[in-house]
This record gives structure tokens, C-alpha cells and sequence, in this order.
């Protein structure tokens, strides 16, 4: 005798309603006007939808000129990093769902602005190739694997998950005013090799982070953690260079 | 397998000490320290002052020139109130500094403001002092 397994009961899902939510956009193109404008504009929007999704609809549908940058489009490479209702975020990872019905995009503060909501990262990435973001070590290759112990990798784990949006640096108010400073993910980087035992560079990189528009500079405010796409605790680990400089012990 | 002469990266000797890139200046370091221990500090002065002056033996009310004139003959309200002019002053001049380091966009107005504050501040440290260490309780 066979038996014929019930068809499991079926709940039925209501179909995804969409809303309009209003899109209001900072607009600047240099080849066509110096003034900035701001456009809004209405937008169908699912709750499952990121901001990001809004922004290609209305690129796709609506105005064609619009010009932001975006990749991978799943937080990962960090390149749509932006300023929506005022924080900075990445606009692939906002729900809709978490959204009100009124959206304002700015592009990320404190760097130069090329068109809409695209932004020259220069500076932003000269800080960065100043802490020098690689290993360092002196003396002969190793003929075998450098091994590290859990607790010496844990000791960084955080900061390297960092994806260079910088979506921390154009938060902190004192990178906004004074463009010379380091920024937030330039000491975050500076704090992923500083604190890593096989690297050797720390007493090099903690100079040029001791620099007058280095560590000291940080105000604590922790835009930059409230920022960070990747929840990298970044005013914590500014702390902890600031504590290998007061104490010389990395 | 064989690689040129000229392409062979130079291996520094395992024991190599490193090379300092340049002079540490501590500077900000020290300005940073300095704020956080001169804070705790101040807090232990000021209160302790504001205490004094304000609520023990009926408080405000009693403060007049003899009153002050009887506290600073004593080496140690002398130090008091020195130690309060001095870290407070600083304490705040170079809280102005960074404040002013913050908002100036222009490095004349930087450096103008600066200035300002720097030379303000000289010149109440001076007086502060001065007041403190030449008072004479006998003067008309």
C-alpha cells in the first residue's frame, strides 16, 4: 500500500506592495552648470528594494543622466557608498522596508564632488597608500609557513574587514573641515598590519600616524563606527593606536 | 632555474635593526595627554573651589577683599589658585586650538585666530600670576 504524503498546507503569502516614495536628489554636472540642483523624483518601491535598486529605476526610467558609482551591488566592494537622510551608507545595503516615504541622497561629504553623486576618491585613497597598507618584514624569507596563533589573529580580525568605501572618513567632522587629516579608514588600515604579529612595519606606520594630522586629531565622536557598513569598530581601534603610542607596546 | 643578477631582490641580514624614517615629534601627543590628566585635575580644583567659595561657612555671602586677602597669605591657596589658572587656561587655549584647527578653512584665518587666542591667553596667564604672588593685603 502506498501511501501519498498530504500536500502540505499552504499559507498564503500576500504579493509584495510596492508604495511611491519620493527620491530627492543632490544634482551637480560641471559640463553643464556650476550651481547644484536638487531633483526629486517618484519612484515605485517594494519593501524588499535597496536604495540602490530606487537609484538604478530612476537611471533606467526616468533620467538617464542620473550618475552614481555601484559594482557588486551586495556591500561587498563598497563603491556606492553615499549620504541617504543625512548618514552615510551603502545605498545596496537599505532596505526599503526601513525606510520612510522620502528619501534624500547627497554624495559622501568632504571630497571633492565630480558629478552627481560620484565623488574624486583621491584623498581619500593618498591616506591610505601613506600607512602603508601592506606587510612589512626584514631579514630572509621564511622556508616555511608563518604560523599565528588564534588569540594573535584575533587581535586584528575586526579591522580587516574593512572594503574602503569610505563611507567612514566622509562621516567624521574633522576630516570635513581639515582635508589633510588621515580619516578614520586610513588608521583602520594603519591598525590591521600595526597590530599583526608577523608584520614588522608597526613602529614605522605609529610614526606617521603620531604625525600633527594623525591619531591625535580624532575627536571620538564615533560617526565613523555608526557609518561603517561592515560594523568594524573603528573608534575602538583608533583608541588602541593612540595606546601603542602613549605606551610604546603594540 | 636562473634569474638575473640585477632583477635578485637585496635581502636585509635577519638582525638589521630598523631604520627610523624620521624624528618622532610628540607633540600632539603630549597636547592629548595633557588634556585628559589636566581634566582630572581641574575637576578635583574647580569643584573643591566652587565648594568653598560658594557653600561652605554661609557661602557666597562672606567673600570680600579680607577674605581673600586671608586665604592668599597661605603658601598653599597660593598654589591652589595657581595650579587652577595655569592647567585651566591651557586646558582651554588648547582646546580652542583644536576647535579653531577644526572649523578654519583658510590658513591666514587659522593662523590670525590662533593668534588672537594665544596672545588672550599669555596675557591672563600673566596677570593671574602676577596678581597671585605680588598681592599686598595692605594696599589703599
Amino acid at each position: 500500500m502506498t501511501s501519498v504524503a498530504e500536500r502540505p498546507a499552504v499559507t498564503p503569502v500576500d504579493a509584495p506592495v510596492s508604495r511611491p516614495v519620493e527620491v530627492k536628489i543632490r544634482r551637480y554636472n560641471p559640463e553643464v552648470s556650476e550651481d547644484v540642483t536638487w531633483v526629486t523624483y517618484t519612484v515605485e518601491a517594494f519593501p524588499a528594494d535597496r536604495v540602490l535598486n530606487l537609484l538604478m529605476k530612476i537611471k533606467g526610467e526616468q533620467d538617464g543622466t542620473l550618475t552614481f558609482r555601484r559594482s557588486c551591488a551586495h556591500g561587498v566592494c563598497g563603491s556606492d557608498a553615499m549620504r541617504i537622510n543625512g548618514v552615510n551608507r551603502l545605498a545596496c545595503k537599505v532596505l526599503m522596508k526601513d525606510m520612510p516615504d522620502r528619501l534624500t541622497i547627497e554624495p559622501i561629504k568632504g571630497l571633492p564632488v565630480e558629478k552627481d553623486l560620484v565623488v574624486d576618491m583621491e584623498p581619500f585613497f593618498e591616506a591610505y597608500r601613506a600607512v602603508k597598507p601592506f606587510l612589512i618584514t626584514g631579514g630572509n624569507e621564511p622556508s616555511k609557513e608563518w604560523l599565528q596563533s588564534q588569540a594573535d589573529r584575533d587581535r586584528f580580525d575586526d579591522t580587516t574587514k574593512c572594503i574602503l568605501c569610505a563611507a567612514c572618513t566622509t562621516s567624521c567632522p574633522v576630516f570635513w573641515t581639515d582635508g589633510s587629516y588621515f580619516g578614520p579608514a586610513a588608521i583602520v588600515n594603519a591598525h590591521r598590519f600595526i597590530f599583526d604579529s608577523r608584520d614588522q612595519g608597526a613602529e614605522e606606520r605609529l610614526e606617521i600616524l603620531n604625525d600633527r594630522e594623525g591619531v591625535w586629531r580624532c575627536r571620538t565622536t564615533f560617526n565613523c563606527t555608526e557609518a561603517c557598513p561592515r560594523g568594524i569598530q573603528i573608534t575602538k581601534a583608533i583608541a588602541e593606536v593612540k595606546q601603542a603610542l602613549l605606551f610604546r607596546r603594540v | 632555474m636562473t634569474s638575473s643578477p640585477e632583477l635578485a631582490p637585496t635581502i636585509i641580514a635577519p638582525r638589521t635593526p630598523q631604520r627610523r624614517t624620521r624624528g618622532r615629534t610628540n607633540t600632539e601627543l603630549y597636547a592629548w595627554l595633557f588634556m585628559r590628566v589636566s581634566g582630572i585635575l581641574l575637576v578635583v580644583l574647580v569643584l573643591g573651589h566652587l565648594l568653598i567659595m560658594n557653600i561652605l561657612d554661609g557661602g557666597v555671602q562672606r567673600i570680600n577683599f579680607g577674605f581673600v586677602a586671608g586665604r592668599w597669605a597661605s603658601p598653599f591657596w597660593q598654589v591652589w589658585d595657581l595650579l587652577m589658572l595655569w592647567l585651566a587656561q591651557i586646558h582651554g587655549t588648547n582646546g580652542l586650538r583644536t576647535i579653531i584647527n577644526d572649523y578654519t578653512r583658510k590658513d591666514q584665518t587659522r593662523f590670525w585666530l590662533k593668534m588672537a587666542l594665544y596672545t588672550a591667553s599669555a596675557l591672563v596667564i600673566a596677570l593671574g600670576t602676577l596678581v597671585i604672588f605680588t598681592f599686598d593685603p595692605n594696599i589703599n
